[in-house]
This record gives structure tokens, C-alpha cells and sequence, in this order.
């Protein structure tokens, strides 16, 4: 029986709603009121909330000293890039562990996830000695394959879970009418699986475009991304937050343009299967 | 159609004709510091001289820099073609022959002129491994408002007990202002800066000839506790998360009446755009305890040609155009006189236009001047460096120990029980690394 819902039992839950949406959305309401700060504002004490002088110049000196342009188009070619490969090999593996299993298929999951265990700074001079001799540092390229390696495990697993959400007798029947299998994943599966397949994949492209480990050591000018931009915009002696605010807010702009678009998808992706 | 074909092959002729310039890119790691940003929008100055040569910059994060540039040369990765080095690294990578010496800076390049104790910092048996873009000391930053009002004269060599009493005098918590600024950060060039210089001043040192540490010695006792009841007592609340810049803030807003900092601090706290005290701020040389050590480091950012580098000429050009006296007068040209890179030439302290417009000049030459990093201390020491000691494990050590007396500052642990166990983490360290059994 559906419980009855008063008229103060929603504007509570609502008020909580916005209260918690809004702690979460501080740090980053934060960051965007400090761009606009003068650098002694930034750190002054108490903080000022809206009553400063509020200036563009943080912005001008970001433009001024760096290329923006440069390093978010590789952000999204090498997020973009990265997401794709590694969609690509995930859809048929997480197939094959949730509709034909073996005993050894947990084995595996386990052991892929086990991969993310490491600390990455441990492999990171065999690493960057096997990108010095295939010529991949500095490269676009060799950010994608990293990437997309390093989320590979995560992407299996989601799909997974929402794989399994999905009665394998639909594709049975599918097999029935004679599908094979690359058709039973285009035609069948993926459609069904759209809302998971959406949330992965944007997650994913969120995972690949704030990696700040592997993008700072492995790229230096050609292939440097947005969070080498933001490094470069912190500094050990002299103030640095406003302009540091400023460079951080031109680099998440375009993902929460992204994920304000797809938010319906993302939504719909992260409960599918909550409810029957 | 014959005339627009025969007008291409004409273009296409002279074209060809011209003298084509073989380029070569120099990429240059830097730090994001008013100096380095400040010689990167000169940049169009050098490469107009140097029609072949073209600059690319990467600025990062101090520390991100130096995992990076580390990386990069243990496993002669050749992503850097110049890189920004401090005076710790200088003498390690030398050693290891990671660097090439700097013998081709060109004949007016006038190394003589380089202050000794910089140049000694970035040379190696003799040989220059690095060019010094920026020097700095530490010293007292203080308020001549406050210390006036409070009828306190700073002598121009203040004693610690000098400082410690005036630091209580001036401490005013209910205005919001506090005696003294000092580091209390973790990390090895964060408060181990500081507190290591501190500690040569009372006699301190890391460790003794035999590479066995010192931390069980009243010297360092008397360090601590000396810091962390004059913080106590005279600094402001959270001040084991204080850095440089947090410092900077504070005294910028007013807020402390003493600051014992980096020399290049002095042009910050003396501009009027980003200091509200900018015409109250009076120097001192760092405190001393009477034992002939004053507690003033000795700092340079160099720039230096990786081993391996397949553009050495070109990147000599670079270092000795942006290390050069003529740098200097581009930057005051363009800048003005205060703009200056300080604490790397003889020749800038004899100038007089650099003099009139930067107050703070004469005390960071006596600072620099007063920082021996071949002698730091007291006692005899076996390795080289004022606030650090220069070998590869030190930046490890310095952090454990750096944590052990932050927390004695926040006081989630004692004087005591810090130094017993950062002599036990160093005995552990140096034992592993092989300098004692």
C-alpha cells in the first residue's frame, strides 16, 4: 500500500534535497566565486561570500599565459578516445561473463579489479621506460591506451552489473531466430542496456578527463591535457589561488556542460535495477 | 591560365629560393613563479636574436616538477631540453652525471660576477652544472608601525631572545594580531626549511661526521621547543598548516607583526597592489642565539642542460641570454628596477637605480652572504647544504621528520616525543641507504 504523502512531508524532504545538493555543489560554487576574487581576497580571513571586488583579470592572465584551446581539445581526444577503446572491448567481455560464465569468471573479475589495487607511482618507471622506447611520450596516442587501460577494469564491471540485470531469455529467443552473436549484442543487448551503457560511458569519459597522475607524467607540451593546465597554475612562492580558480573553472566547464545534457541518461543508469 | 600558371612557378621558385633556417625547439621546464612567468613572456626578446631557435615552456607545480624532471632523467626519457633546478639538485645530479656542465656560456657572459656562494651552491669540482636565474635568503620581515607603537627598536642583527620577546609584546589576539609568522607545514622545503636553518643557529645539525643523526642532542631540543612555545605563545591559530603563501596572506592582511621568510617575500610584502602593510615593512637579518649562526638559508632556482640533451647549443644560448646582466636590464627596461630576478649578481648590488627602488636589497646580499652551505653550522658537518643536506634521501627524511614537528606545533604530539621519533625514522633511513650500521 503506497504511503500517503503530506504536504510537509515534501517540503521537508525537498528542503533536504537542496540543502544536500547544495554542500555538495560548495566547493565547486567556491571555486567560481574565487576566480573572480583579487589573489589577497581569495585567502583573506574570515572568507568573503559575495561582497568583494569582483574582476575579470584572472581570467585575462589564464588566457594571456596559456593555451586553452590546445589543451581541452586533447582532453576531449584523449578522454573521447579512451572512453571509445575501452567501450569497445568491454561490451563483449562483460557479454560473455554475464550471459556465459564459467566457474574461473569470477576469478577473472576479481583479478581485473585487483589491478586497481597498485598505487599507479609504483609502475611508473617501467612505464614510462616502455613509453620512451615504442616513442609514445608526449603522445596522444600513448595517453589514450593508458587511460583507457587503467578504466578498463572499472567499465568491465559496471557493464557487468547492468548486464546481468537483463533476463537472458531475450536473447535467447533472439538466438532462436537466428541472431548471431555480433547481432544479438548490436540489435538486442545494447539497445536494452542503453541507460547503463550511457552512465558508463560517461563516467568513464569524467574518470579519463580528471586523470591528473598519468596525463602530468607522461605528457609534456603536445599531448598535455587540461590538468597539466591546471598544474601549471599553482605555485610555491607567491599567491596563486584566484588565477588557480580561474584555470580550473575553464577546465571543468566542459564536462558539467556534458553531464548537464546527459544528466537524464546518467540518472536512469545509476538506478537501473534498483526497481523491478 | 598560362599567366596564373607561370605567376605559381614564379612563387614557387622564389620560395624555394629562400634560405630555408633549420629550426630548433628548446623545451624548458619551469616553475610557476613571478620570476620564471615574467622571463617566459620575454621569450619574443630572445627567440628575435635567435631567429632559429623556437621556445617551448611547461610550468608546473614545484613538487609535480621535480617527480617529473626526475623521472624524465633517471631513465633519459629526453622530454626537456633546459630544466629548473634547485641549488638541492644541483650537486646530487652532478654527481651522477646527469648534467652537463656549463662550460660554453660565451666569453661576455662574466661568470666572475655570479655572488660566491650562489656560484658555489651550483658548481661541482670547480665546474659550473648550473646557471642561477634566482637567488634568495631568509630574514625578518617586520612592522615598523607596530614596533614603533610598542616603543621596540629592531636591531639590524636581532637575537632570538630579542625576537621571542618582542613576537609576546606585539601579540594583540583580540585585534587579530599575532607576534610572529612562521612555517609549520609538513615537508622538507616547507617547515624542515625553516626549522633547519633554525637549528644551525643553535648549534644543530642533522648529522654528525659519522652520517649518525643528531635529533637526541640538546641542540635540537632547545630548537624545538624554543619554536613551538614562541608559536604557542605568539602565532596564529592552525599555524601547522602554514606555508610560504599562507604566511604571505597573513602578513599581507596584516595580521602578523614578524615574518621570518624568503628574501624574494620582500617585494611582495612591499607592493602596494597585493599588501595592505606595503609601506610599514622593515628587514632585519634572521636571528641568531649568539653562536656566530645566524638562522638564514640559501636558496637558487637554476637552469641547467639535462645529459643526453641533442640541443646543448642552443640551450647554452638559452641559459646565458636568461641568466645574462643584459637579462637583468631587459627586465628592468620593460618592468622597472624591483622586477628584477635578485640574489644571482654582484653587479645588481652596486647598482644604484636597483638600490633606490628596493629597500630590502642590502639585507638580502648580507643574508646570502651569511649562509655558508659548505659550513651551515656550528659544529663540522659531513654534507653540503643550509636547510637541507644534500643527498637523494634527504627529501624523504626531511618530509618524516617534517610531520613528526608539525604535529609537536599542532600539538597532537610533545617536543620529546617528535625528536625521539625522528631520530629513530633518520637512523632507520640512513641505515637502509647505507651510510652507517
Amino acid at each position: 500500500m503506497a504511503r500517503k504523502v503530506t504536504a510537509r512531508r515534501v517540503w521537508v524532504s525537498t528542503a533536504a534535497a537542496w540543502l544536500f545538493g547544495f554542500l555538495i555543489f560548495l566547493p565547486i560554487l567556491w571555486m567560481v566565486l574565487t576566480s573572480f576574487k583579487t589573489e589577497l581576497e581569495a585567502f583573506s580571513m574570515p572568507p568573503k561570500f559575495l561582497l568583494f571586488h569582483w574582476t575579470m583579470e584572472n581570467y585575462a592572465t589564464v588566457q594571456e599565459r596559456s593555451d586553452y584551446l590546445h589543451h581541452a581539445l586533447n582532453s576531449i581526444l584523449i578522454a573521447g578516445g579512451s572512453t571509445l577503446i575501452a567501450m569497445i572491448i568491454a561490451i563483449p567481455a562483460a557479454w560473455s561473463m554475464a550471459f556465459a560464465p564459467t566457474k574461473r569468471t569470477k576469478d577473472v573479475l576479481l583479478w581485473m579489479l585487483s589491478t586497481k589495487m597498485m598505487p599507479s607511482v609504483g609502475v611508473l618507471v617501467p612505464i614510462y621506460l616502455i613509453f620512451r622506447d615504442f616513442g609514445l611520450l608526449d603522445t596522444r596516442a600513448g595517453l589514450v591506451m593508458i587511460l583507457c587501460l587503467g578504466n578498463l577494469p572499472i567499465v568491465i564491471w559496471m557493464l557487468f552489473t547492468y548486464f546481468k540485470e537483463i533476463p537472458k531469455d531475450i536473447l535467447e529467443a533472439a538466438r532462436m531466430d537466428g541472431a548471431t552473436i555480433g547481432r544479438e549484442l548490436v540489435y538486442v543487448l545494447t539497445p536494452m542496456a542503453v541507460p547503463g551503457l550511457a552512465s558508463t560511458l560517461l563516467l568513464n569519459f569524467i574518470l579519463a578527463w580528471n586523470e591528473a597522475f598519468w596525463t602530468l607524467n607522461l605528457s609534456t607540451l603536445d599531448a598535455a591535457p587540461l590538468t597539466t593546465f591546471i598544474a601549471s597554475y599553482s605555485s610555491p612562492e607567491g599567491l596563486f589561488w584566484a588565477k588557480l580558480s580561474a584555470a580550473s573553472t575553464l577546465a571543468i566547464a566542459p564536462i558539467i556542460i556534458l553531464g548537464w545534457f546527459t544528466q537524464r541518461q546518467l540518472v536512469r543508469g545509476l538506478t537501473f535495477g534498483a526497481v523491478k | 591560365m598560362k599567366h596564373v600558371l607561370s605567376a605559381l612557378l614564379g612563387a614557387a621558385t622564389l620560395l624555394g629560393a629562400a634560405p630555408s633556417i633549420a629550426q630548433t625547439t628548446l623545451t624548458i621546464a619551469t616553475v610557476n613563479n613571478g620570476d620564471m612567468i615574467r622571463m617566459q613572456a620575454l621569450t619574443n626578446e630572445f627567440t628575435a636574436k635567435n631567429p632559429d631557435i623556437t621556445v617551448k615552456w611547461v610550468t608546473l607545480e614545484e613538487n609535480v616538477l621535480r617527480q617529473r624532471v626526475t623521472t624524465d632523467i633517471a631513465t633519459k626519457g629526453g622530454q626537456f631540453d633546459v630544466l629548473t633546478i634547485g641549488t638541492y639538485e644541483v650537486p646530487i645530479w652532478a654527481k651522477k652525471n646527469w648534467l652537463i656542465p656549463l662550460d660554453n656560456l660565451g666569453s661576455d657572459y662574466d661568470t666572475a660576477d655570479l655572488l660566491p656562494k650562489i656560484r658555489d651552491a651550483v658548481s661541482a669540482s670547480g665546474k659550473l652544472y648550473a646557471a642561477p636565474f634566482y637567488g634568495e635568503s631568509s630574514m625578518v620581515m617586520y612592522r615598523t608601525d607596530l614596533f614603533q607603537k610598542a616603543g621596540l627598536t629592531m636591531p639590524e642583527n636581532p637575537t632570538w631572545d630579542f625576537v621571542i620577546d618582542a613576537a609576546k609584546k606585539l601579540t594583540d589576539k583580540s585585534d587579530g594580531v599575532y607576534g610572529i609568522c612562521l612555517r609549520g607545514k609538513a615537508g622538507w622545503g616547507e617547515n624542515m626549511a625553516f626549522l633547519t636553518a633554525m637549528s644551525n643557529s643553535f648549534g644543530a645539525r642533522w648529522f654528525d661526521e659519522k652520517w649518525q643523526p643528531q635529533f637526541d642532542k640538546p641542540e635540537w631540543k632547545k630548537t624545538l621547543s624554543t619554536y613551538v612555545d614562541l608559536m604557542k605563545a605568539a602565532g596564529p591559530p592552525g599555524a601547522s598548516s602554514n606555508g610560504f603563501n599562507e604566511n604571505l596572506a597573513l602578513f599581507n592582511s596584516g595580521k602578523c607583526a614578524m615574518w621570518i621568510d624568503a628574501t624574494v617575500a620582500a617585494s611582495f610584502v612591499t607592493n602596494p597592489k597585493d599588501s595592505k602593510v606595503a609601506d610599514k615593512v622593515g628587514f632585519a637579518l634572521a636571528p641568531n642565539a649568539g653562536l656566530g649562526k645566524n638562522a638564514n638559508w640559501l636558496w637558487a632556482w637554476n637552469l641547467a642542460i639535462p645529459a643526453g640533451s641533442k640541443k646543448t647549443a642552443a640551450a647554452e644560448k638559452f641559459i646565458a641570454w636568461a641568466t645574462s646582466k643584459d637579462y637583468t636590464k631587459l627586465v628592468a627596461s620593460k618592468e622597472g628596477w624591483a622586477n628584477v630576478p635578485p640574489g644571482t649578481r654582484t653587479s645588481l648590488y652596486q647598482n644604484p637605480e636597483y638600490l633606490k627602488v628596493a629597500p630590502f636589497a642590502k639585507l638580502t646580499l648580507a643574508s646570502i652572504d651569511a649562509a655558508d652551505p659548505n659550513k651551515p653550522s656550528v659544529q663540522p658537518v659531513p654534507y653540503v647544504g643550509v636547510q637541507y643536506a644534500a643527498i637523494p634521501e634527504f627529501q624523504g627524511i626531511g618530509t618524516s621528520v617534517g610531520q613528526q614537528f608539525s604535529a609537536a606545533l599542532a600539538g597532537s604530539s610533545t617536543v620529546d616525543a617528535a625528536l625521539a621519533a625522528a631520530q629513530t625514522a633518520t637512523e632507520r633511513e640512513m641505515k637502509r641507504a647505507g651510510y652507517i650500521k
